[in-house]
């Protein structure tokens, strides 16, 4: 009976069950102290407040949405900008880091260069003051609206944004009373927080592309080269294909990243996710304790989804050997 | 020793009140009890409003907002100085307030139905009636709200005014571009950096935002508002006890003024013949029981932090680089809206 | 025939003509990186140097037409920026703690010191003990000095530090939790580093900041700053955790077997055994969690605290007094240079460390 208590298997039962009483003690306590203090005071908890009227506006927005819309509605306007900013950054921001990363392994010195001291100043600099940086500093030096610069012919830049004839419904931007009106604009917000992430993360992409390439065995160009084929054919045929291998499990962390840093949009007023919904909605709402527990929720269903995309993608190019 | 508000006595009571967890007697007790025996009030404040409450070079805080926290802990305490002011930002004040961290929110806060109703808060009363309205640049040549059709207007998140906003152009029928900031530093320097057209909040607001712009002529503030704004201390709901100290904290400060009691005359006042004075400075019945404190709880508020007018002159009116007049804010008597409930 | 060594300049353009002019792709290439570069050093000198203004008490002074940077800002505002409010009389305590965790890390940092146990014993048991003294005060006479009068860098290397030590035991348990054999420990610890990792840290800060004061009982109030260092702290944990994990995948086998064989007990092998050779292993993969860390606490200024970026950001907001058109680029190129010079010298030691250990490897 008492050696028992020297039995592997016996103590780690003990231990497990020992950590889940302790786990669910803790997170009673959490509970109960929560509901008592919410309790106590007579605040609505539950998620009706989605149904609610959300009485705000928000500057961009990419599904119809009104201040006569509910929360439920508001949040999904700062999902898709989330998913808007998201998406075209990691497109521009793996092109920007291919290009870096080759330059830095360019043969030409002063390239090299180059692109070594833009990843040293920015791999070192916090991302958000990066961003404060673009839009809080460089934006600051556009033209004031009604001296806007005029492109061609209709399409305007000035501090307020970027304003080019609508694809969708075809109005023609022209000066109004206090701006450039009519047309479709790429807010200053927008493209801060999209120069910033982008710009951020390609710096880290650049490193991963550099020490990709760096990991295809030399025999492997020179073998190309000793084919008689051109270093353009040999990167695209013979290097990237396999140094891809390497490249994508770091690649999908930085896709990643930048989703996440793209929350930092709450500094700059765009109204993404987080801007929209635990910054105004849980503001007016109240409900901290559900806003932030769904922020969360989408979160990491997004993570989960890009790394499922990427395994996929890895799988293939896995397969692509033999 | 002196680190009464250390660190490691912090870490320690954090885990030791995780554990204790929340048992019904802890959360039935009173607020009023919990503040005498700490000792001090935890009074949650604006972390910067000029004339409301704001730190001063010193880091003592001073404002409207800021005197009625001292003048509840001189009824308590008959000490001004026990407060322990929190700075809290917008996000943060109502859950401050709901988890106890705080004992009253004092921070220019609106008193509207939903907050009393959803959110579980009682205000007390209001210390300062104001409107929502707008500050834009004077070279734009704009005068009132509905000039603004079609301008870029900058807007502190998560507040009425936001609201307010969305709500005023939409039944006018009039289109804007709202540009929305977590900060209200955010909102106004990029109403400063030509971002907006105007920026919008409380009028107070805007006389304290264009006093920190400079060049005061560069900017106008409209006359007309879009709301009403009445402001005031809100403390937890069912504490009805807790409730009327600040309440009558307010009361008082406002009876004092119409009966011209000032922190000056206070003492002298003491001895007036006249019977709400003597009843209201403690020398005839016994208020300050009823309320939980000592009698003499009105005469501790004047003399050591003053009357109404007092604070509201020093802190936004001639005594005050804003300068604002006391308009909607003057007592009954001059044709404001302050009409105290009697001391009887 | 003798073949003399090519004279100096001859060397010079030869190196060019490989590096910089071997194809005409090539030139252009060069001509174009050389015409960008110039223009950026250009810009930089000229926005840092040239129309820079050097002398003035307020913002009047950078509001002269097309000047450039506004220096006597960062001058008025260096202690604000170095110390937050914290009071002057005092800051001798915090350079005293700098003093001291330097006097920690050298023994540590330099490659031929015997002095590294004992260092890391005084780094990780003495120093927080002392450096918590000397910055809040309150024993040996000491004025308390409230932490919402702590600002600027002080704050930044606080956290960071702070965070990265408190979130290392965690971390360390984190690791072996996921590497565990008993099922529900590692399910556990799998959830709870995928599910950190998985969501941005501001909504961990936010966390801190709004929800954990409803998870104590009324009237349990904690710190501003605390609630930032434990949010910190539990975000850290499970990069850290990842980053442990590496390095105990990495000890061969054998090293677990032999222990088992010598009849240790699980924390014995582990702490005797396996953690000091995945400890040292991961030294580099540590040092760039403590520069991402450092890099990351600057988004406790969201929160409503003022660390280095946030009072930078507040000065040049709020404070009119220094209003003028480059007020902001200047704070913030400042701000920049700090984090940046911190973060690239972690990074180039990190570096340095990894070639070393790999050279030791080898």
């Amino acid at each position: 009976m008492f050696d028992r208590l020297y039995d592997a298997k016996f103590r780690g039962i003990v231990l497990q069950v020992l950590l889940m009483l302790g786990l669910a003690v803790f997170f009673y306590v959490i509970a109960s102290n929560t509901a008592a203090n919410l309790a106590r005071q007579n605040v609505t908890s539950g998620f009706g407040f989605l149904g609610r009227t959300s009485g705000f506006d928000i500057s961009q927005k990419l599904i119809a949405y009104e201040n006569t819309s509910t929360f439920g509605r508001a949040f999904w306007v700062g999902f898709s900008n989330t998913l808007l900013v998201a998406i075209i950054g990691i497109v521009l921001a793996t092109l920007l880091g291919f290009v870096m990363g080759l330059a830095r392994l360019s043969s030409n010195w002063l390239v090299a260069r180059l692109a070594t001291v833009y990843v040293e100043i920015i791999r070192n600099v916090p991302l958000l003051l990066q961003l404060l940086f673009w839009y809080f500093a460089v934006l600051r030096s556009l033209p004031m609206p009604l001296e806007s610069i005029e492109l061609w012919g209709d399409v305007f830049l000035n501090r307020r944004g970027f304003y080019f004839p609508s694809p969708f419904d075809g109005s023609i931007p022209h000066l109004g009373r206090f701006n450039v009106e009519g047309g479709t604009v790429i807010l200053p917000e927008f493209a801060a927080l999209l120069v910033g992430l982008v710009v951020y993360t390609a710096a880290f992409i650049a490193e991963i592309v550099r020490s990709g390439i760096l990991g295809v065995p030399k025999g492997q160009r020179e073998a190309a080269a000793a084919l008689g084929l051109t270093p353009g054919q040999t990167l695209r045929l013979v290097v990237l294909p396999q140094a891809l291998r390497i490249i994508i499990p770091p690649l999908t962390n930085q896709y990643l990243n930048l989703t996440k840093n793209s929350s930092l949009a709450v500094a700059i007023g765009y109204p993404d996710l987080v801007s929209v919904f635990s910054g105004t909605v849980l503001n007016l709402s109240n409900q901290a304790v559900e806003v932030i527990l769904i922020t969360m929720a989408v979160y990491l269903s997004l993570s989960l989804l890009t790394s499922l995309a990427m395994n996929t993608l890895n799988a293939r190019m896995a397969l692509v050997e033999r | 020793m002196g680190a009464r508000h250390s660190l490691a006595v912090q870490i320690a009571a954090l885990w030791m009140a995780l554990f204790a967890g929340a048992h019904p007697a802890m959360a039935q007790q009173k607020t009023l009890d919990l503040v005498k025996a700490r000792g001090q009030l935890n009074c949650g404040v604006n972390t910067g409003l000029a004339g409301f409450s704001q730190p001063d070079d010193k880091g003592d805080w001073k404002g409207l907002d800021v005197d009625v926290c001292r003048a509840i802990a001189a009824a308590i305490f008959k000490d001004a100085t026990k407060v322990k002011f929190v700075p809290l930002t917008a996000k943060e004040r109502f859950t401050a307030l709901q988890s106890g961290e705080v004992d009253l929110l004092s921070r220019n806060t609106t008193w509207t139905m939903s907050r009393d109703t959803t959110l579980g808060l009682s205000f007390a009363g209001v210390t300062y009636y104001d409107g929502q309205s707008f500050l834009a640049k004077a070279s734009l040549g704009v005068k009132e709200v509905k000039d603004l059709a079609g301008a870029s207007i900058c807007v502190q998140t998560g507040t009425t005014n936001e609201l307010n906003l969305a709500d005023f152009f939409r039944s006018n029928g009039l289109t804007y571009y709202p540009v929305v900031f977590e900060k209200n530093d955010e909102a106004v320097a990029a109403y400063n950096t030509g971002r907006c057209d105007a920026y919008t909040t409380d009028k107070a607001g805007l006389y304290a935002e264009r006093l920190k712009l400079g060049r005061e002529k560069d900017h106008v503030i409209f006359s007309d508002v879009i709301s009403k704004e009445p402001l005031g201390p809100a403390v937890r709901q069912g504490d009805a006890q807790w409730l009327n100290v600040v309440r009558w904290t307010l009361n008082a400060m406002l009876n004092a003024e119409e009966m011209g009691v000032t922190q000056a005359n206070a003492t002298e006042m003491l001895s007036s013949p006249r019977p709400d004075i003597k009843r209201m400075l403690g020398k005839e019945g016994s208020f300050g029981k009823g309320l939980g404190v000592d009698d003499d709880w009105a005469f501790q508020i004047v003399s050591q932090v003053g009357n109404y007018g007092e604070s509201f002159e020093r802190n936004l009116g001639k005594g005050s680089r804003l300068g604002i007049e006391r308009g909607l804010n003057a007592l009954w008597k001059n044709g404001g809206l302050h009409y105290a409930a009697p001391i009887r | 025939m003798q073949l003399s060594a090519p004279a100096p300049t001859q060397r010079v353009i030869d190196w060019m003509r490989t590096n910089l002019f071997s194809t005409w792709g090539n030139m252009l290439l060069t001509l174009l990186g050389a015409w960008f570069a110039a223009k950026l050093i250009y810009a930089a000198i000229d926005w840092a140097i040239v129309r820079a203004v050097f002398q003035g008490s307020d913002g009047t002074a950078c509001e002269v037409a097309g000047a450039g940077a506004c220096w006597p800002f960062i001058k008025a505002k260096f202690g604000l920026f170095m110390f937050g409010r914290y009071p002057d009389a005092e800051r001798w305590r915090v350079l005293l703690t700098y003093a001291l965790a330097i006097a920690g890390l050298v023994p540590l940092m330099s490659p031929r010191s015997n002095g590294k146990l004992r260092a890391s014993l005084y780094l990780l048991a003495v120093f927080p003990v002392i450096a918590f003294v000397l910055l809040s005060g309150g024993f040996f006479g000491l004025p308390v000095v409230k932490t919402q009068l702590w600002g600027g860098l002080l704050v930044t290397l606080v956290v960071a530090s702070a965070g990265i030590a408190a979130s290392f035991p965690l971390g360390i348990l984190l690791a072996l939790g996921r590497r565990s054999e008993l099922p529900i420990v590692r399910w556990l610890s799998t959830g709870y580093i995928e599910i950190v990792r998985g969501v941005p840290l501001i909504t961990i800060l936010f966390m801190a900041s709004v929800m954990l004061p409803l998870f104590l009982p009324p009237d349990a109030t904690i710190d501003k700053l605390l609630r930032a260092l434990i949010g910190v702290a539990l975000f850290s944990a499970a990069y850290l955790a990842e980053v442990i994990r590496g390095g105990l995948q990495a000890i061969p086998r054998g090293q677990y077997e032999a222990a088992d064989a010598l009849g240790l007990s699980y924390p014995r092998k582990m702490g005797l055994i396996v953690l000091p050779q995945a400890l040292k292993l991961v030294i580099p993969g540590l040092v760039n969690s403590f520069i991402s860390l450092f890099k990351d606490t600057s988004l406790v200024m969201i929160i409503g605290m003022f660390d280095l970026l946030g009072i930078v950001q507040q000065s040049v907001q709020a404070d009119t007094k220094w209003f003028s058109p480059q007020t902001a680029m200047t704070g913030y190129v400042f701000a920049g240079f700090i984090f940046w010079a911190f973060s690239f010298a972690m990074s180039r030691y990190s570096a340095h460390l990894e070639r070393r250990l790999n050279a030791g490897s080898r």
